[in-house]
């Protein structure tokens, strides 16, 4: 059985339509970010989070109402399924107060306005207290790791592949990222360190479905050296079309297992990851070719004055394995 | 033949030993956390404390050293917790001999008429990091008295943050207490008090209240159970005559009418100092004091050599003051800066979601193996569940942590595992539509994916290495688990499921012309 065999599609033609789309949707995230503030969890902002189990069926208007006197802003949701009578309740940082103090006041706080409300709280299902300072530092070690690891896998494609292969890589990786974050905010999922590790997680796989189609243009190069970049890197698109749909759809579906029944906890990573899926597969397919096409176009002069871009691309000596060609 | 032989014993031994090192599951695998249900805490240790301790203890020891001396100065003060500073020296050379025992911890710079003392960064760092060690043992201490099972304390990042986790703790509020509370004891002379208000205090002293002393609040005598009396005031004198660190047991006990309290035994040679203090002091208040609070005063009747006991308090203070006591003071005060408290029902729910999550993400992935694969399908589902055979036994064996994000990393391995697979087995499928023979087309497939499979891993394996220095122990858990996954999918996706194509071959002996793909 085949899906997709021996296709032929022209996905190059569509590069400036794909890109449009794509500055859409992340120039649309980035609006919403700028007009209502990237949408932190109390991990990274600090605050407090508690989700608690009550004895009879409320409304989150109810509860909404019960901790309205308390300082700051809170954000209550239902948690979970109406039936299991659970509600997170969030309160930002207080400023000012002393840190560890302030911490386990909101809680209490929150317990004692919901039992004057007459609510009955049957269960602490969870409560998170996170202080300013650990929310910074876990911004910072947020965004080191997602920057080292995007150069990191940069540098590693640039080794194995070209220079300008790996930056096709990396901006359909960020990309990635990009619009992953966008949907996020679409959908009012808060960032958390779950999420920020499923965008992590997205880096690694996003630039997977890239290496496989880089190794095909590098293998195709190799046979038909004169025949144009961007015709080979299409129909090295579409020779791997097939596994790239299979694989992504295989991933994807467990990963919507998760989704669907991995529980609230893992609702926001698993959201994150089936975005960055979708998203990954679609910038392989869009993006990092045609820009890795229009970044080699300096090189590809360069085989008019004699250097061959394959031999720079697979120059890498012993460390290349020996491919027997089938011709 | 033979090598395919000896492929198989391999495999077999390497899923035995997987199968035989997380078996049985519920005792070998550990789970974190957040599937276990219990808190997670990240102390800061207020290291300046240390610091402000040790350079006042040095002001006190040179103020003396100088009076004996007989060297002339004006004041001595404590700028911040590592600065002093020496005013009106007359005469530098003396004051020098006789200061000599602050210039081992503190660099001296001279001033007009006067010197100023910072302390030496290498002796800060020290300090700091003393003090943390110590803050750490004392927690340990602390934590075995609550009787947690494989609680964790450790260092966390920064120089002077502490990890706490205690799995299945119930009662957050009273570890966090237990934890936090500093336990300094100290017995001291009573200056002057009980006073109604701090007022009322400064008042009686116009204002002035002597170097030597302090005001601590304290709770009004026979005025009842802890927490009902109203607060009074006292002055006590700063230099104790015990401290916690004289301590030598303490244990609950009851006062003279029957109210919970604690009882102390002092070491010998502080039982001794007590002794000859007691009795220079009879007739004169004395204060027991815990966390700068007065708890009793009593008046000396005579020589008090080695115990004591703390009443006034309830049935769970004199509890958890047996714990605190016990387990020594903290040398610093402590805040917390983060708390997660899972609790239990939450825990065993994500663990049934996380199962279903990953017997569904399985089941789906063998129908689109078998239904577009046919049988050769089946060489898929066998090498991914090789797969999470090897990365549970390589868990337990590591003794790493299955978390809630770990068990996505566990579904995300299945996917994976098929990544692999799917690239080979196209692979073959196109080898085998430019008319190769089965055999041919197979070596080929698994040759030129080999390659594009260690690329993939790589890269992969990158993002993983950085999770692993980023956040908290749960999404530790999640890297520990891709990063094990990973690394045995290169193992499965070739080298089991080559084997598993060759055992085919073999059986249908090495003419055959076809392989259903």
């Amino acid at each position: 059985m085949q899906i997709l065999a021996k296709t032929n599609y022209d996905f190059l033609r569509w590069k400036w339509h794909a890109l449009a789309l794509s500055v859409a949707v992340i120039l649309g995230g980035l609006g919403l970010i700028v007009a209502r503030g990237l949408p932190l969890g109390i991990d990274f902002s600090g605050g407090t989070l508690i989700v608690v189990e009550f004895a009879e069926p409320v409304t989150e208007e109810q509860v909404r109402q019960a901790v309205a006197p308390l300082p700051g802003e809170e954000v209550v949701q239902q948690y979970g399924d109406a039936s299991e009578r659970r509600v997170m309740i969030r309160l930002p940082q207080v400023e000012g107060a002393t840190e560890g103090d302030s911490l386990e006041q909101g809680s209490a706080q929150v317990e004692q306005a919901l039992q004057k409300a007459g609510l009955v709280v049957s269960e602490v299902v969870s409560r998170e207290l996170v202080s300013a300072i650990i929310g910074k530092d876990l911004q910072a070690r947020g965004i080191y790791a997602t920057i080292a690891s995007l150069l990191a896998i940069t540098v590693y494609i640039g080794f194995r592949f070209r220079f300008s292969f790996a930056v096709g890589a990396i901006a359909a990786t960020l990309h990635d990222v990009f619009v992953t974050i966008a949907f996020l905010v679409f959908f009012g999922y808060d960032l958390s360190l779950n999420v920020v590790a499923a965008i992590l997680t997205i880096t690694g796989y996003s630039v997977n479905d890239t290496i496989v189609i880089f190794d095909r243009v590098r293998e195709n190069l190799r046979s038909r050296r004169r025949e144009p970049l961007d015709k080979i890197v299409n129909e090295s698109v579409n020779q791997t079309l097939s596994r790239t749909i299979i694989t992504a759809g295989t991933t994807f579906l467990s990963v919507l297992s998760i989704f669907l029944f991995g529980g609230e906890a893992l609702r926001g990573f698993s959201f994150t990851m089936l975005v960055g899926i979708a998203s990954g597969t679609y910038s392989t397919i869009f993006i990092a070719s045609a820009l890795a096409i229009l970044l080699s176009n300096k090189s590809r002069a360069a085989v008019a004055t004699g250097t061959s871009p394959a031999d720079t691309a697979t120059g890498q000596g012993g460390k290349k394995p020996k491919r027997a060609r089938a011709s | 033949m033979k090598t395919l032989q000896w492929r198989l014993i391999l495999i077999a031994a390497v899923l035995g030993l997987s199968i035989w090192s997380f078996y049985p599951p519920q005792t070998k695998i550990k789970l974190g956390l957040d599937l276990k249900g219990g808190v997670h805490l990240v102390l800061r240790v207020h290291t300046d404390d240390a610091l402000n301790l040790e350079t006042q203890t040095t002001v006190e020891r040179l103020r003396d050293s100088l009076t004996r001396a007989g060297v002339q100065f004006g004041k001595v003060e404590v700028v911040n917790p590592t600065e002093f500073r020496v005013e009106g020296v007359q005469n530098d050379g003396a004051f020098r001999d006789a200061a000599v025992d602050a210039d081992t911890s503190y660099d001296r710079s001279s001033e007009a008429g006067g010197y100023s003392y910072r302390m030496k960064p290498n002796i800060t760092n020290q300090l700091r990091d003393g003090t943390v060690a110590q803050a750490l043992e004392t927690i340990e201490r602390r934590v075995n008295e609550l009787g947690v099972a494989e609680p964790i304390v450790a260092r966390y990042s920064g120089q002077d943050q502490i990890l706490v986790q205690l799995p299945g703790v119930s009662d957050v509020r009273r570890a966090k207490e237990i934890i936090r509370s500093t336990a300094q004891l100290k017995l001291t002379l009573v200056d002057q008090g009980p006073f109604p208000s701090r007022e009322a205090t400064l008042q009686a002293y116009n204002n002035v209240i002597p170097p030597d002393a302090e005001i601590l609040p304290g709770r009004q005598e026979g005025g009842g159970t802890a927490g009902t009396a109203g607060t009074v005031f006292y002055t006590v004198k700063k230099a104790a005559a015990v401290t916690g660190r004289d301590l030598r047991n303490a244990q609950q006990s009851l006062d003279e009418f029957n109210r919970p309290a604690v009882s102390f035994t002092l070491k010998q040679d502080a039982a001794l100092r007590f002794g000859n203090f007691t009795q220079a002091s009879i007739g004169r208040p004395m204060a027991i004091v815990l966390d700068n609070r007065v708890m009793s005063v009593a008046t000396i009747q005579g020589r008090i050599t080695d115990n004591g006991q703390i009443t006034g308090i309830s049935r769970d203070e004199m509890v958890d003051t047996v714990i605190t006591l016990k387990s020594g003071a903290l040398p610093a005060s402590m805040e917390y800066l983060e708390e997660r408290t899972v609790g239990p029902s939450l825990g065993a729910e994500s663990i049934r979601a996380g199962f279903i999550a990953s017997l569904a993400g399985l089941g789906f992935v063998v129908l689109f193996m078998v239904f577009y694969y046919k049988l050769t399908g089946l060489n898929a589902v066998f090498s991914i569940v090789a797969n999470l055979m090897i990365l549970l036994g390589l868990m337990a064996f590591l003794g790493s942590v299955m978390t809630l994000p770990g068990i996505a990393g566990f579904i995300l391995t299945i996917g994976m595992g098929v990544d692999s697979n799917v690239l080979i087995f196209e692979r073959i499928k196109e080898e085998l539509a430019t008319g190769r023979g089965a055999r041919a087309a197979i070596n080929a497939g698994f040759d030129r994916v080999w390659w594009t499979i260690v690329d993939t891993h790589v890269s992969s394996l990158i993002a993983a290495l950085l999770l692993l220095q980023f956040g908290t122990s749960t999404i530790r858990g999640f890297a520990v688990t891709l990063i094990i996954g990973l690394l045995s999918n290169v193992f499965t996706a070739v080298f089991i499921s080559r084997t598993a194509f060759e055992l085919v071959l073999s059986r249908r002996q090495t003419t055959a012309q076809t392989v259903s793909i």
